[in-house]
């Protein structure tokens, strides 16, 4: 079995790993549907989306890889890391649900992806500003997807509607961690390289209180639970998860299609 | 000045020629160069290098492309060829060249119109998304189905006067 790549403790590359990591394994979750969405139409939207970040992930990850001694590429971050390595935030590693669980996960996780790709097309590393330039036009697209579906889930049916509030109870907990400040995040704004989450907090409440308005959804009280995936301390499911994505490569050490 | 640089920039153009004819794989109806995502050729001497601009992060056909352009300056002679990719400034479907939009509408797919930049303020069911003009009738009376399509760049939508579906290249 191919062994685990060494990932050296620099806050740098933490900080590039949240990001690439949060557009991998939600990527992941959202090809997941694939030949599974409730519609043809969903089924390619999803696909597409997921393509989109696993682009994006690519870009984030070889970029992290230059930042590692020695370097490693792209596939080696995404395949040969232990799970206390991944620092996507644990929103991004949930099942994925049922259709309104999906959407409303989109809708949060696209929202925050698109206010920190909005910021990081001034960062100081211009190989990141040129990803966030390109990958924001991506995710108003996939904000939007999100949006448009839980407003008309939201004033749909009374199943659709039970199942957008089952979603938001079961979501909302996790959408603290996406606004934690920490050591990695002071790195960032001290060099340049990105901003600190918790400057996105007001932001994205804004944004989808908007949405949520639309539909007379509230968002539930703040709850004292705390998410850590950004720390790589992750939920169970994350070593499922990893376990699909890295069987192949690590029983066939660099296998290729 | 020798010879090999004053043949240099006629090395260029042929390549931007050769480049001109190379379909994208997604999109055949239009070349390359008409997609906008050729930036620059450049002649390092022995071989030369051409620099793209990927349309979406997780384009499939970035890598299809690649080795297109590297078969088509090989087949024309003017090889070794590489190709290299540039992000920044990221691709606009504003730098499809009119030809381009043209050769797109001919082939079903209704061009984008030019893009709103910066906040794209979010619409909700019920609210219109701006009317595509149908390719193939011309009728401002269509709907979308879809804001994603068969590839990355491509939304769904059906006219409501012929009744035929088409795609729509979306503005990025």
């Amino acid at each position: 079995m191919q062994a685990s790549i060494e990932i050296p403790a620099d806050a740098q590359l933490k900080y590039l790993l949240r990001l690439g990591d949060a557009c991998l394994i939600l990527g992941q979750r959202l090809g997941e549907w694939c030949g599974h969405a409730p519609v043809l139409e969903e089924d390619i939207a999803l696909a597409n989306m997921a393509l989109d970040l696993i682009g994006q992930a690519r870009g984030v990850l070889t970029l992290a890889g230059s930042r590692c001694a020695p370097r490693v590429d792209e596939d080696q971050l995404a395949f040969l890391r232990d799970e206390r390595d991944y620092l996507n935030p644990t929103l991004a590693e949930l099942p994925r649900g049922d259709f309104a669980f999906t959407v409303l996960r989109n809708l949060m996780l696209a929202t925050w992806l698109k206010l920190l790709w909005q910021r990081l097309q001034r960062s100081s590393d211009a190989e990141l500003a040129g990803i966030a330039a390109k990958a924001l036009k991506e995710a108003r697209y996939h904000q939007q997807h999100a949006a448009d579906w839980l407003v008309r889930l939201g004033d749909g049916t009374e199943a659709s509607r039970r199942r957008v509030e089952a979603a938001l109870a079961t979501l909302w907990p996790y959408a603290a961690e996406l606004f934690e400040a920490d050591a990695v995040d002071a790195a960032a704004v001290q060099s340049g390289l990105g901003p600190a989450w918790s400057e996105l907090r007001e932001p994205w409440r804004a944004e989808i209180d908007a949405v949520f308005a639309e539909v007379s959804l509230a968002a539930p009280a703040d709850s004292r639970f705390r998410s850590a995936g950004r720390l790589g301390v992750h939920s169970e499911h994350m070593g499922y998860i990893l376990a699909e994505m890295q069987s192949l490569q690590r029983s066939y050490p660099g296998g290729r299609w | 000045m020798s010879a090999a640089a004053a043949a240099a920039p006629d090395r260029r153009a042929q390549a931007w020629a050769v480049l001109a004819t190379v379909p994208d794989p997604e999109v055949p109806a239009i070349s390359l160069c008409e997609l906008g995502i050729v930036r620059k050729v450049l002649d390092h001497g022995t071989s030369l290098e051409v620099v793209l601009t990927p349309t979406y992060s997780g384009c499939p056909a970035t890598e299809v492309i690649e080795r297109s352009v590297v078969e088509a300056i090989g087949a024309a002679g003017l090889g070794p060829a590489r190709v290299s990719l540039q992000r920044a400034p990221a691709w606009t479907t504003d730098w499809i060249s009119a030809d381009g939009k043209r050769k797109l509408r001919e082939a079903g797919i209704a061009p984008p119109g030019p893009v709103a930049d910066a906040a794209v303020p979010m619409r909700f069911v019920g609210r219109r998304a701006e009317a595509v003009p149908c390719p193939r009738c011309g009728s401002a009376h269509t709907e979308r189905l879809s804001a994603f399509g068969a590839t990355a760049c491509k939304a769904l939508w059906r006219c409501l006067d012929c009744r035929e579906p088409f795609e729509h290249f979306k503005p990025l």
